[in-house]
């Protein structure tokens, strides 16, 4: 089963209930999916990097990462959220990983970017939103995540969101068919993955089309030509917000739009919480159709 | 009237009222509020109840429906009216995936669009769409009849048995086995009936075109041996 949900936000006013709106949102969906949770929040961009480090050691990996990345040259934040930290530097993204690589082989960076924060977990949404103190976190967008797992082991990397490209996310619903041959077609191309999961291929998928230029529009309708399977896709970018269904769509989505938000959820109940959802449109997103929606574009 | 708020009463309250209602009760009346999209909303009933749901409801609301009049003052998730017997269950806004599926008996009408698998292996019920369906829709279907004021999606009626299909507007494409009939004086009767006990009054029969089986697939075709 699985349950997903995502808020892109219109109105700037909402911005600072954007982690409590979609954790709401993610809690509501909890009985599709008690394996593992997963949010991902696009806070401001502030001209720093930010990198989501996860570990099942936390005390010991991060209590002296700040020191230690200072010894090294480098000049960087460190805030330790439960099993996760967020290293916030001007360094180059490139350096922080060889880094991370080198002194702490066990560390997993979740995900980079401008602007993007990945929490998750094994437990239930309650669980993982407490966890990570999403409720008070602000944002333009947020995608998140419950699984039921069914391709492979419920491991925190196993979890959703999957992201393989600076500020790119991708929480999926279904299963995919091909995934192990589309894997070794994109390790070729340079790409590399942590898991075993069908889901993450999608993602790199989608990285490796946007790579070559293509926007993530475009990269979408790709997939529904490249990848086999049952899905339910959202995807963030750093300014964009993008849904897709397969042809056959047996995975449930149902949107929601006014002039504050453009709103997904699995269910109609995820919903049901948000600011003027009963003047909202709300429809069931077609079949093989691609819908996105993106900051930059819209100014 | 009993009225059920399911912001704060559990669901299995509602609906165990609903299948204890006793024969010839003249208490019969359900106002359901606060919905929020919650799964099941009166299934199961088999008493001639009315129920008024007053918002959008998840899936298999109305689901086995036997007697039963529910109305749904907003949207329905999937498989609403699953398997309904006999009935009436009215959908005010849109309907999601497998409306209808494998209903035996009584009236569907959802005002707005209904999504994929509208009517999949429908086997008596009657179902009229004043918006659109989408793809796959009546798959099987093996008898009744699906009535749409709009348009179908792709592979409409495919493998179809004697489920009847009427459709006011464009049909994306076809099913196997499914294609155009001849709509005569027995058909535009039919669904004349049909549009007015769905109140859909400002259309005429003769704006649709009737679908139904080729009856190819009903056997096994030796000339089809290579295809499998």
């Amino acid at each position: 089963m699985c349950g997903i949900v995502g808020l892109f936000l219109k109105d700037k006013a909402l911005e600072p209930k954007l982690g409590e709106l979609l954790s709401d949102m993610l809690i509501t969906m909890t009985d599709r999916g008690p394996d593992s949770a997963g949010i991902a929040i696009y806070g401001k961009a502030d001209g720093k990097t930010k990198v989501t480090l996860q570990s099942a050691e936390p005390d010991q990996d991060f209590r002296q990462l700040a020191a230690d990345l200072k010894a090294a040259g480098i000049d960087a934040s460190v805030t330790i959220k439960s099993t996760h930290a967020v290293v916030e530097t001007a360094a180059d993204i490139a350096d922080i990983r060889a880094f991370i690589t080198a002194s702490r082989p066990d560390v997993r960076v979740m995900g980079s970017g401008d602007s993007v924060e990945i929490y998750k977990e094994v437990g239930l949404p309650k669980d993982v939103v407490a966890r990570f103190g999403v409720r008070a976190m602000s944002g333009t967008h947020g995608i998140g995540h419950t699984r039921m797992a069914t391709e492979s082991a419920v491991t925190t990397l196993g979890a959703h969101p999957f992201s393989t490209g600076a500020d790119q996310c991708l929480v999926h619903n279904g299963s995919l068919s091909n995934h192990n041959n589309l894997r070794r077609e994109l390790i070729r191309e340079g790409m590399t993955f942590e898991t075993q999961n069908d889901s993450e291929v999608a993602a790199a998928y989608l990285t490796a089309e946007m790579a070559k230029g293509k926007d993530l529009g475009e990269a979408l309708e790709g997939a529904l030509d490249d990848l086999d399977g049952f899905f339910t896709f959202v995807v963030g970018t750093k300014s964009g917000f993008g849904v897709v269904r397969d042809p056959i769509a047996c995975k449930p989505a149902v949107m929601a739009e006014t002039d504050q938000y453009v709103a997904f959820g699995s269910e109609y109940r995820a919903l049901v919480n948000l600011p003027g959802i009963e003047d909202a449109r709300v429809w069931e997103p077609e079949p093989a159709t691609v819908y996105f929606w993106d900051h930059e574009k819209a100014a | 009237m009993r009225v059920f708020d399911l912001a704060t009463t559990p669901l299995r309250e509602l609906n165990s009222a609903l299948h204890t209602v006793a024969p010839g009760a003249n208490d019969t009346s359900f106002e359901v509020v606060n919905p929020r999209g919650s799964h099941s909303v009166a299934v199961g009933i088999d008493k001639p109840v009315t129920v008024e749901v007053k918002g959008s409801v998840g899936y298999y609301c109305a689901g086995m429906n036997d007697g039963g009049t529910i109305t749904v003052h907003g949207s329905a998730g999937p498989g609403v009216a699953e398997n309904m017997m006999s009935g009436t269950v009215v959908i005010e806004g849109d309907a999601s995936q497998y409306a209808g599926a494998t209903g035996r008996g009584g009236l569907l009408v959802i005002k707005g669009n209904a999504a994929s698998r509208c009517g999949i292996s429908m086997k008596g019920i009657d179902i009229v769409v004043h918006g659109s369906i989408g793809h796959m829709s009546a798959f099987m279907g093996q008898s009744g009849h699906l009535v749409v004021l709009g348009d179908a999606g792709d592979a409409l009626g495919d493998s179809l048995y004697e489920a009847k299909l009427f459709v006011r507007g464009t049909v994306k494409s076809l099913g196997a086995d499914c294609v155009q009939k001849e709509m005569k004086p027995k058909h535009l009767k039919l669904l004349a009936e049909l549009l007015e006990k769905a109140g859909a009054t400002d259309v005429k029969p003769e704006e649709f075109k009737r679908y139904g089986s080729a009856r190819k697939l009903y056997n096994f075709n030796i000339d089809n041996a290579d295809a499998y």
